[in-house]
């Protein structure tokens, strides 16, 4: 297990961190930022993953399943619908860019 | 070192570079010149991280291909869901998507909690508090999603409801409590914990309007972050502890933000049943909306010096933001000048609108946030509401019974015409009647924002 105290500095660290990156973000990329955290948030899946590995007993294997179908479906949807998103900023830019 | 070790140390290896990358992307995703690189160095942080825990975990057959069947079921459905579904309907998605991932985390909460494996209660309490704040945004998610896909049409409000609400909450932390310090254990304990936990989910979100979800949307986008995090201290996965603390800081920031630009606190959100009481005693507006045909209307905008247009929610559900480029574009080439007028929750997000208006290529320099545009309504010949409605209520500045005085909302009363497209003559989706609407200057559109929209399109070719 890590360490209590150092799992404590990583927490603080983590949230300082987050905090910091949004504070700087202008508003109109609010909705693909909040997209883009929920699709880190699908890092969840490693852990369905190990969980279901480790799985032994049926039960066990059923919710595991279901951990790991969730969090892939998190994780490939976050990214799917941000870059669509962000993609669109891109070509706005650049048309811009023609003006 | 044997193998088996020397596997472990490049899994928690790719664990941090896979974090480092979610750092480096949150923060290209905070520019919009690096925001499509931002996501992208962070899918390959997700990517990498995968991949080797898939390598190197030990695994049996049998769970091995559990493992692999249910990454490439979870991860078909959302990809084709989130390639097909429609720009305006991104919000539910997000509410959809974050809820699967509050689920991922309450079911190994689930996982450590029903294998009763777990030695030490500390080990328990963060797999229960995590499994807790999972399940909420999983249910509540859903709800959320339900609500704005249109499948619950109903915000269901009874009176006491919170004290229900808080009586459940109650005994789910009492059932928690219970499940960790071992003093009523087993399968059904455990399955208690989670079901009440489940139901809070449902009953906190089913009595919040429709136009509270991007908060809400957003708090539990937070909450599913911290349920990862601490499902990551229980696993010791530094991965999980830093992107889902990451994701629950940067998530509870952003609603502030949200909350603040709703002038309203995110307890207020919660718990005060928003649009309850506008329906009967709160309604102060009197007056008549006064309709006006497209053809006029077209002619009004021709011969405009300046037009700001306020888009709202109206303009996502037509998908009318082609259209309302493709008749600025005709007005500048008329020589009006043209400005769009973007309120911090316009749309079912923040930033909903910009989305929008960037797929349809409005440069940004077009568009105006609240502050930058407001002292601009005086000087504007025509203020032109597309689907907006809350956001443009001068009863946010004056009438201290409306239930949602004391918002910042754009001056669209302050221009010297106000034309509003709007579907009918009811209420907006929060049920608040909109005083703008009967003001002595405005005249309203009838119709579908997409054609009505259309129909200024015709009018202003034949007008010019």
């Amino acid at each position: 297990m890590i360490d209590g105290v150092i799992a404590l500095y990583i927490f603080m660290l983590a949230a300082f961190t987050g905090y910091e990156v949004i504070s700087r973000v202008p508003v109109i990329l609010h909705t693909p930022l909040m997209s883009g955290s929920n699709f880190i948030h699908g890092i969840v899946l490693v852990g369905a993953m190990v969980a279901l590995a480790t799985a032994d007993t049926t039960l066990v294997r059923v919710i595991g399943f279901v951990g790991v179908f969730l969090a892939a479906g998190n994780a490939v949807g976050g990214y799917v619908a941000t870059e669509r998103m962000l993609q669109m900023f891109v070509s706005a830019g650049k048309k811009k860019g023609n003006l | 070192m044997d193998f088996a070790q020397s596997g472990q140390t490049l899994v928690q290896l790719s664990y941090l570079v896979a974090a480092f990358l979610f750092i480096v992307g949150l923060k290209r995703m905070s520019s919009p010149v690096t925001a499509v690189s931002g996501i992208r160095w962070a899918g390959v942080g997700m990517v990498l991280a995968t991949l080797v825990t898939l390598v190197f975990m030990h695994a049996s057959q049998l769970n091995l291909i559990l493992v692999i069947v249910a990454i490439a079921a979870g991860g078909a459905l959302a990809w084709i869901s989130g390639k097909r579904v429609a720009m305006t309907d991104m919000p539910q998605m997000i509410a959809l998507y974050n809820g699967m991932g509050g689920g991922a985390a309450g079911a190994i909460a689930a996982v450590e909690l029903y294998s009763g494996n777990e030695q030490s209660v500390t080990h328990l309490a963060i797999a229960a508090v995590g499994g807790f704040i999972g399940s909420v945004s999983f249910s509540g998610s859903l709800i959320a999603f339900g609500k704005l896909q249109g499948l619950i049409t109903k915000s269901v409000r009874f009176s006491g409801q919170k004290l229900v609400n808080l009586a459940i909450l109650l005994v789910t932390v009492g059932l928690g409590f219970a499940v960790v310090s071992g003093s009523f254990t087993g399968p059904l304990a455990v399955s208690l914990f989670f079901g009440f936990a489940l139901l809070l989910g449902i009953a906190m979100t089913l009595p919040i309007g429709g136009a509270d979800m991007p908060v809400v949307i957003s708090l539990y986008n937070a909450l599913t972050g911290l349920a990862v995090g601490f499902e990551g201290f229980v696993l010791d996965n530094a991965a999980m502890i830093i992107a889902g603390t990451v994701v629950g800081a940067a998530g509870t920031l952003l609603t502030q933000l949200m909350a603040k630009a709703m002038n309203r606190s995110l307890a207020n959100v919660l718990f005060a049943n928003f649009g309850e009481s506008s329906g009967a005693g709160a309604s102060t507006v009197t007056g008549t909306q006064k309709a006006i045909e497209a053809s006029d209307a077209g002619v009004m905008l021709a011969f405009s010096q300046k037009v700001i247009v306020v888009p709202g929610y109206g303009m996502a559900v037509a998908q009318a933001q082609h259209k309302v480029w493709e008749l600025c574009q005709l007005l500048i080439e008329h020589g009006v000048q043209v400005r769009f007028a973007i309120h911090p929750v316009a749309g079912r997000m923040p930033g909903h609108m910009n989305v929008l208006l960037a797929e349809a290529g409005v440069p940004y320099d077009l568009i105006s946030d609240l502050d930058e545009i407001n002292a601009e309504f005086d000087t504007a010949d025509v203020a032109l509401i597309i689907g907006a409605n809350d956001v443009v209520n001068p009863d946010a500045r004056t009438n201290k019974a409306s239930p949602i005085f004391g918002m910042p909302i754009l001056s669209a009363d302050k221009a010297k015409n106000v034309i509003v497209v709007k579907r009918g003559q009811g209420q907006g989706f929060s049920g608040i009647d909109n005083a703008l609407f009967v003001l002595d200057q405005t005249r309203m559109l009838y119709g579908d924002a997409q054609s009505a929209v259309g129909q200024l399109i015709q009018a202003v070719k034949a007008a010019g």
